[in-house]
């Protein structure tokens, strides 16, 4: 029987011919990516090692990565000295893709993983992030782990015990309508399956209109695939996924691991792009969408751009476009935060910085930012938020007694001049 | 026998568990004084140690969100057991790694103050006399729980390999 992405990424790694959904592997890692909680990894490989006389070393520093970005620059006495417990060992282990909190090499670390063309088609990713599912847009295995079980990676290679996940084959065709984007699409999908829909699944993107679609979109769509559950989200690579990792300066030859035609899917969703408006989730799960037409008119006290779900520079170019001679209402503020330094620097060289500041909003520094409201952007109590971000838990921007909707950077920006949830229209 | 001391709706996210704001603290003996914070009175009487042991009753997609394993950590150091409708993979997956005790029973009815007991195939609820299935852990993460936890699992993997 045909495999699907993941079964021959997950077999190439075992060492198998081939392996169906169910399977209990134990594949090799070829990325190992944490941020600040690498503090936290760091105390648990120590105790692997502890009473083995093996003095303890990392399996490969080159394929460990370690990015700085959800206190930065930090916040607090505690963070820091965190921070600087895990600049010690990467010194130590001589881990080579560290990225500090400087303007020439940090941002958010699915977007740093991104731009510097770490992960290629066919690699086994792991993270101590949840949003690591981002780079199935390279035709990858991506997905989230603990810090005991990047630990264990550390040590060992390979992730112990992986069971093969079943696929879910989401085929979207059709051309996405003017002021319709990504965002919209995985909302959508999300809306539809629910929080929980392709738990413990992988979802595995067809169609056309992913064909066509950039690879910041691509991001996107995988990047949230874990709202609703997933394990991991992954698009086929072709001709795209080339373009974007020769550009982040990959030279190597890439080998794409492609689905067999006969491979077996628990469940195919089909949807078209070209009936899809501009989507909200609701407070307070990411799968209470609905169409922005469907949504009341409420005041915005918080407007929120940035994000490893959409802190691009296509995303801050809408919004400029938008936001071009316009003020940001009264009562309204608006956060922007690029996912990157080099994003940061791009848009400001294209001048949507000036736009930015001209029309009062305020721009942050690259980083997590206020996404998950421990650091920058809390919200008081009564307050609403609406944001570009991909949560909305309670409390999840820093304040349980605050809402938060999640929308696309169009939708966000024209919600800033109005100061309510507004459908952006923008022209030719 | 422990006795449920709370029950949560469906989606309690690792925002509720160990809210964003406190993920500086990351080891396992700092993280239990922030369990459920938000939840004021349950935060105070875990920390007082009243609710020591006891059963949460929850509804599905139990810890959703983020992979913070101090989500995990800080329920297990109030020893409390969970058990859910249905369990979010990551959560799980760091459950198990840290040995908390998580089952996933689709059908469970209990109250606050309900005594319960759990048996390898099923939960009892001992104050109603009903009894609800509990679906196995898939066996990949038996072997884990088997061995005591994620760290002994791979120290024992890495001795195999140093050999």
């Amino acid at each position: 029987m045909g495999m699907t992405i993941v079964e021959k990424i997950l077999a190439r790694a075992s060492g198998l011919q081939s392996v169906k959904a169910g399977d209990v592997v134990e594949p090799a890692v070829d990325v190992a990516m944490s941020h600040e909680n690498a503090a936290l990894v760091i105390n648990q490989f120590f105790e692997v090692f502890k009473g083995t006389g093996i003095e303890p070393k990392v399996w490969d520093p080159d394929k460990i990565a370690i990015i700085f970005d959800h206190r930065v620059p930090a916040e607090s006495a505690k963070t820091a000295t965190n921070q600087k417990k895990i600049r010690d060992f990467v010194r130590a282990n001589k881990i080579s893709r560290f990225h500090d909190i400087r303007s020439d090499e940090g941002g958010i670390c699915h977007q740093i993983l991104a731009e510097y063309g770490y992960v290629k088609p066919g690699y086994v990713v792991v993270g101590t992030d949840s949003h690591t599912t981002t780079h199935g847009a390279f035709g990858a295995f991506a997905f989230g782990i603990g810090a005991t079980e990047m630990a264990s990676v550390w040590t060992l290679g390979s992730i112990l015990n992986v069971e093969v996940p079943e696929t879910i084959k989401v085929v979207v065709n059709g051309k996405f309508k003017k002021n319709v984007f990504p965002k919209d699409l995985i909302l959508y999908l999300i809306g539809k399956i629910t929080a929980q829909g392709a738990n413990f699944k992988v979802i595995e993107f067809h169609g056309e209109a992913i064909k066509n679609m950039p690879m910041s979109g691509r991001l996107v769509l995988c990047n949230m695939s874990v709202e609703a559950g997933a394990t991991s989200g992954i698009v086929p690579p072709d001709e795209e996924t080339v373009r974007y990792l020769r550009e982040a300066g990959v030279e190597e030859e890439l080998n794409f691991l492609l689905p067999d035609e006969d491979a077996k899917y628990s469940q195919i969703v089909e949807i078209d792009a070209s009936e899809l408006t501009p989507q909200i989730a609701k407070p307070h799960t990411v799968d209470n969408v609905k169409p922005i037409s469907e949504v009341e008119k409420v005041h915005i006290d918080q407007i929120v751009i940035g994000s490893c779900t959409n802190g691009r520079i296509d995303d801050l170019e809408i919004a400029a476009k938008i936001l071009k001679g316009k003020k940001v209402a009264a009562g309204t503020r608006m956060l922007i935060f690029p996912a990157s330094w080099r994003i940061y620097k791009e848009a400001l060289a294209k001048g949507y910085l000036q736009t930015f500041t001209e029309a009062g909003a305020v721009i942050m520094n690259p980083g997590c930012g206020c996404c998950l409201g421990v650091h920058q952007g809390a919200l008081g109590d009564g307050e609403v938020a609406l944001s570009t971000t991909n949560r909305n838990f309670k409390g999840r921007m820093g304040n349980p007694k605050a809402e938060v909707y999640l929308c696309s950077p169009a939708v966000a920006a024209a919600s800033a001049i109005t100061g309510v949830i507004t459908e952006p229209n923008i022209g030719d | 026998m422990p006795k449920v001391i709370f029950k949560f709706d469906n989606d309690v996210s690792t925002d509720t568990i160990y809210p964003g704001r406190y993920m500086a603290t990351v080891l396992p003996t700092e993280t239990p004084q922030y369990c459920f914070a938000d939840y004021t009175e349950l935060n105070a009487k875990l920390n007082s140690g009243e609710y020591k042991g006891g059963v949460i009753i929850a509804g599905e997609n139990f810890g959703c969100g983020s992979s913070r394993e101090q989500a995990a950590s800080t329920i297990l150091g109030h020893n409390l057991i969970v058990i859910a409708k249905s369990v979010a993979r990551i959560f799980m997956q760091n459950a198990v790694n840290l040995g908390l005790e998580l089952i996933t029973c689709p059908t469970i009815e209990a109250e606050i103050g309900d005594e319960i007991e759990i048996l390898p195939d099923k939960v009892i609820n001992k104050s109603t006399g009903k009894e609800f299935e509990i679906i196995p852990l898939p066996p990949a993460r038996k072997a884990i729980i088997e061995a005591g936890g994620l760290i002994p699992y791979t120290r024992k993997r890495l001795l195999e390999k140093m050999k």
